[in-house]
């Protein structure tokens, strides 16, 4: 509900300094934080939010922000449109698609200080790696698009008349719990690697800081990427991670950094339409770029298609 | 009198030509202008599939007697070469009469097929038998000369006495996209015939494709072919299961469409019981019952008759045969 | 068609197919017929008892239990079986676990490749006896499984036997390292080649095996065991174990496993799935599906009739790639009907050991009741049924080669796996049409396409949600080529190299 947005009108400056006469500096307008869905930024239909800290060493935030807690229906708004997303996207050729994530990376590197202040490490040289380090691994996947096929594809040498060939396809929605942290570095890195190889996606950000994931996402709707490919809920994981399993549209999950028990929950209710469901434990380091980025991460989600065809006159 | 066949002629895909029936009243077919017949298309590798799979069927005992004795009946006996003498027919004519002439129990063959100076001595020779005398045509076997020739030399077939015409079609034509010519010239044999049973070699040893093959073989059918026939024995490849199996369904389309039953003569290179068991067996998965005859289904051979004819004695003796048990003639 | 509440296959004989109105139809009948030809059988000496096959030795289960599995064709006892229970279980996955660790780990690829060439020429040397008891005991045909089950079995031991030295090429710079211990669980639709799809790779990728054939068809699994005894194996590295549904249970269940394997039902494969959820146990899953096998009007018709015949009455309809949803151009259908009444009248149902038998016995009395009831469901549905007028033996589990018209995308038969020779055939108008109803469906298991335009192969096999797509041809499987499915037909592929990512851990 709007009503229960807290919106703090004093900028920080003021409040320290007070009590102080009549401010002689700019009212700070202060933004709010939406969600990414279907190319729109929405506030959760249950009107509920979560506050999280903003950073302390600068930017525009105030110290207590509300965010979107997403909700069931959130959800189920956001598979709709990434589903209807899903043949339009997988159809783009994969040069279209690597042109598309590259701009990304433009959109992100045009933005880059809008993101290293956001982080919570704020400006800190922390925060500039994180960021330098999301950008080269979009600009890594961007490059992927067009050659993971090459890579997965065969030409089977079957034993009679026939050419047969496997080539790998999208498996369509697939629903992300993206790690708590990094939570800029840790959601284009679960997400890129769906997105270029033609899946579309439901992501829950990392919570211990949403509003850059929140940020990122104003880059990903000026980047051409068609709305509905990419989704970004906040919330809880553990509320929102079993309506995503238990959704029969939702054709994998790739699970982050989440306790046990939720993780076997996940596991458990994906079975009812045999959900691709892929838990990992913490992440050791995602700038390790030999383990935090490569093909694995395309393959997890990728059907093999096998198509057969006689050789003949 | 000619008619001009209705369009459209030929759909696909059931292939039918609503006035053959026509022909019963002695009028020629004539294919309409830029004829092209649709004629469905043909996958190489499932026919091929296909009769790999028919050859597997186990004949065993009394069902292999029983088809050997039908691929005796069905057989022409073949001489067509240019050494053929009157003592070749006449020796030819005398198996024909008695294949193994310490079994009487065995049929006779269906036919025998020689060259047009042959018919007369032929005829002679099996008169007072069932047995029918096919004579080639139409400049057999290239059919490269001109139509006037090619009638003229069916006419002379059929005053010789000849029952059946095997004429070859214009394979240049074919292959140019020449349909109607292909077809014209069919029917003009077919009128040509009389009486005479026409069979229609499409040589499919050079038509390259079963796709070519199938469309040949619906212009044969509507053209008026009583039969339509693989090869003149002249051509590698000549028979084959396969190019059998594909003219075999264009003519169980032709009689679902219209009810008219076309027979099918397949022609070179069978030379085995074994072959001419899997032939039938073809046959038999694929047009029923209705063909398992002389009248609609033939095997063109030269040298079938006696592996035919040791197989039959083994089945009844039970030992292994000498192919000097067997008249080479 | 009279409707026959019952649906006693019996009763069925001797009915003759709807004849096609406006046609000439062919008559298959008896001017010349096949005498019969049944593969002899003096030759195959099976055991009275089969024991568990448990770290090299032939284990009597601990709780003396025995099952007997039966000829479906005529109802008669082959042999009993030993039905293993948790303790059991346990003995096979510590025997394939000390295995693991002591031998199969350690030995070099290019020495596991050699057992398993072994284990694929001494199929080949026991081919007909591997066909006939195949035949036996699951009732297909002798002529599949003497010329599709037993020969692709060998192939793929041949095939995976060469991957054994050859992993570190597959995977693009990273290596791979066997799971250890595989849990794998087979259907009894094609015992013997199923054995063969889970066994080789695991083996050439490092893993050791408790593998456990369905309760129907054990025979050929154990003549496997006796084979691969005779390999000289080391103990342990495959275990052979026999039971009903606990038996796998037990398996999955068991906590040293490191990865389960399943070929099966979509329902029990969710169960299994459900089991291993929470445990970091591996899991490849083979699961039902509901082909479409899409007929578009410039198609090869005559071929396509084969293919819509291999596709729906290969194996009785026991295949769960089959093409039991029939898509037909409208403007062909009635043509298509015609050929595929004329078709099956030719199909010859019976003794599967007849060398001459298309269409052999329906595997148990459960699945036959299963069949009975979905096309007693398509009966009531309102959709025409057509069966195959062929005389059916008075013992024994039959069903004829049946197809229905008018079906509709939402009936039953429409929708459901039958898992038996029933064809549903649907008409559609364009190929967006075909694609949308090829797709409305849970499964995603494979497809086929018929049309002489090579750019809609490409564009219709671009569109179709299934893991195997057959273009002008159906039903074809080899080594070389990953077979699996879309959706809740299972994930995981088996054969060709992506068919060993399910057996190894990659690092780096």
């Amino acid at each position: 509900m709007a009503t229960k947005t807290i919106t703090k009108s004093i900028p920080r400056a003021a409040r320290v300094a007070a009590p102080a006469p009549l401010p002689a500096v700019r009212l700070t307008v202060n933004k709010a934080y939406k969600m990414y869905v279907g190319g729109a930024f929405v506030r959760s239909e249950s009107g509920r939010y979560l506050q999280v800290t903003a950073s302390s060493s600068g930017g525009a935030d105030p110290a207590i922000v509300n965010v979107p807690r997403g909700s069931r229906k959130d959800v189920r708004d956001a598979v709709l449109v990434a589903k209807n997303a899903s043949e339009g996207w997988a159809a783009r050729t994969p040069f279209n698609k690597s042109q598309i994530l590259y701009r990304l990376a433009e959109m992100m590197e045009s933005r880059r200080s809008e993101l290293v202040t956001s982080l919570l490490r704020g400006g800190t040289a922390a925060a500039e790696r994180e960021v330098d380090a999301s950008i080269d691994r979009v600009v890594f996947y961007a490059g992927f698009a067009d050659k993971f096929h090459a890579l997965v594809a065969s030409s089977n040498p079957v034993a009679g008349p026939h050419f047969g060939f496997s080539v790998p396809e999208p498996m369509g929605v697939v629903c992300v719990i993206a790690p708590a942290r990094p939570s800029l570095l840790g959601l284009v890195s679960t997400v890129l690697p769906l997105i270029a190889s033609g899946n579309t996606c439901v992501a829950v950000c990392g919570m211990d800081d949403p509003r850059t994931p929140l940020l990122w996402c104003e880059q990903l709707a000026t980047s051409d990427l068609p709305g509905g490919v990419v989704n970004v809920l906040s919330g809880h994981a553990s509320e929102l991670a079993p309506i995503m399993a238990r959704h029969r549209e939702v054709m994998a999950m790739d699970v982050w950094g989440v306790d046990k028990a939720l993780a076997a929950e996940v596991e458990q209710l994906g079975t009812d339409n045999v959900k691709r469901v892929k838990v990992h434990g913490p992440q050791a380091d995602w700038y390790d770029e030999r383990k935090a980025q490569g093909l694995g991460f395309i393959e997890r989600f990728l059907e093999t298609k096998t198509i057969w065809h006689p050789v003949g006159i | 009198m000619l008619v001009i066949v209705a369009e459209p002629v030929i759909l696909s895909p059931i292939v039918t030509l609503a006035t053959v029936a026509d022909q019963t009243s002695g009028a020629r077919l004539v294919a309409p202008p830029n004829f092209n017949p649709a004629s469905p298309t043909v996958d190489q590798v499932a026919v091929e599939e296909r009769v790999a799979a028919l050859a597997k069927r186990s004949l065993k005992k009394a069902s292999k007697v029983a088809g050997l004795k039908l691929a005796i009946s069905m057989m022409d006996l073949t001489t067509l070469e240019g050494k053929d003498t009157a003592g070749k027919v006449r020796a030819m004519c005398q198996k024909a009469l008695y294949p193994l002439g310490s079994d009487p129990s065995l049929p006779q063959v269906a036919a025998v097929c020689v060259y047009p100076n042959w018919v007369r001595l032929a005829k002679q020779c099996l008169a007072g038998s069932n047995i029918k005398v096919a004579s080639v045509a139409t400049a057999f076997p290239s059919g490269q000369s001109p139509l006037p020739i090619k009638l003229d030399d069916v006419r002379r077939a059929v005053e010789f006495g000849a029952d059946e015409i095997d004429m070859v079609i214009d394979r240049g034509a074919m292959l140019s996209g020449q349909y109607g010519k292909v077809f014209d010239e069919i029917a003009a044999v077919k009128e040509a015939c009389g009486a005479a049973h026409l069979k229609v070699i499409l040589e499919t040893g050079e038509l390259g494709s079963y796709d070519v093959v199938r469309k040949a073989s619906e212009i044969g059918i509507a053209a008026g072919g009583d039969f339509i026939k693989t090869s003149t024995g002249k051509v590698v490849p000549a028979a084959t299961p396969a190019v059998t199996l594909v003219m075999l369904q264009a003519i169980a389309d032709h009689y679902r469409a219209t009810g008219r039953k076309v027979g099918m003569k397949p022609a070179g290179g069978i030379r085995t019981a074994k072959q001419a068991l899997h032939y039938l067996v073809i046959v038999k998965e694929t047009l029923g019952d209705a063909w398992l005859t002389p009248d609609l289904f033939r095997f063109g051979a030269s040298t079938l008759l006696n592996d035919v004819l040791m197989q039959l004695q083994k089945e009844k003796t039970g030992n292994y045969q000498s192919s000097e048990d067997f008249s080479k003639d | 068609m009279a409707k026959k509440t019952d649906s006693q296959s019996k009763a069925i004989a001797g009915r003759a197919a709807q004849p096609v109105s406006g046609s000439h139809a062919l008559d298959f009948g008896k001017a010349w017929t096949y005498a019969p030809s049944p593969e002899a059988t003096d030759h195959i000496k099976l055991d009275k008892r089969y024991e568990l096959f448990i770290g090299g030795a032939w284990k009597k289960p601990r709780a003396g239990k025995y099952f007997s599995t039966i000829s479906p064709s005529t109802e008669e006892k082959l042999a009993d079986v030993a039905e293993a229970d948790a303790h059991d279980v346990d003995l096979a996955v510590t025997a394939a676990r000390t295995a693991f660790d002591k031998y199969w780990s350690k030995m070099p690829g290019r020495e596991r490749a050699k057992y398993i060439y072994r284990i694929a020429r001494a199929i080949q040397e026991k081919a007909r006896e591997l066909a006939i008891v195949e035949s036996m005991n699951g009732g297909k045909p002798i002529k599949e499984s003497r010329d599709v089950d037993v020969p692709l079995a060998a192939a793929h031991f041949f095939y995976h036997a060469g991957w054994a030295d050859k992993l570190d090429y597959a995977f693009q710079g990273r290596r791979a390292r066997p799971l250890g211990v595989a849990g794998q669980i087979i259907p009894w639709n094609f015992p013997l080649l199923m054995a063969a799809w889970k066994i080789a790779p695991a083996l050439a990728c490092g893993n050791t095996v408790v593998l456990k054939p369905a309760e129907t068809t054990p025979l050929t699994a154990l003549l496997l065991a006796k084979l691969i005894e005779e390999c000289e194996l080391p103990p342990g590295v495959v275990n052979i174990i026999t039971g009903a549904g606990p038996t796998g249970a037990a398996l999955v269940n068991h906590p040293d496993v490191n990865k389960v394997a399943f070929t099966g039902s979509t329902d029990v494969g969710k169960r299994i799935q459900r089991a291993v959820a929470g445990t970091n146990k591996r899991l490849t899953l083979e699961l039902g599906g509901k082909a479409a096998n899409i007929i578009f009007a410039d198609a090869p018709l005559d071929q396509a009739v084969e293919g819509i015949v291999s596709g729906i009455y290969f194996n009785q309809g026991h295949v769960c790639c089959a093409g039991s949803r029939l898509l037909v151009e409208e403007s062909v259908h009635d043509v298509i009907v015609r050929k595929l009444t004329d078709r099956i009248a030719t199909l010859r149902v019976g003794d599967p050991l007849d060398k001459n038998t298309d269409v052999g016995a329906i595997n148990s009395k459960m699945q036959l009741t299963k069949i009975q009831e979905l096309v007693k469901a398509g009966e009531d549905e309102g959709s025409t049924r057509v069966s195959a007028a062929c005389a059916l033996p008075a013992k024994g589990f039959w069903f004829p080669p049946t197809f229905f018209t008018d079906v509709a995308q939402s009936s039953r038969i429409a929708r459901e796996e039958i898992f038996g020779p029933v064809l549903s055939i649907l008409t559609f108008r364009t190929p967006d049409e075909a694609i949308e109803k090829a797709n409305n469906t849970m499964y995603g298991l494979s497809a086929g396409v018929w049309t002489d335009k090579g750019a809609k192969i490409f564009w219709m096999g671009q569109r179709l949600k299934a893991g195997v797509i057959w273009g002008n041809t159906y039903n074809k499987f080899d080594p070389t080529s990953p077979f699996g499915g879309f959706k809740e037909s299972g994930f995981g592929r088996e054969g060709g190299r992506q068919g060993l990512a399910a057996y190894v851990e990659l690092e780096g």
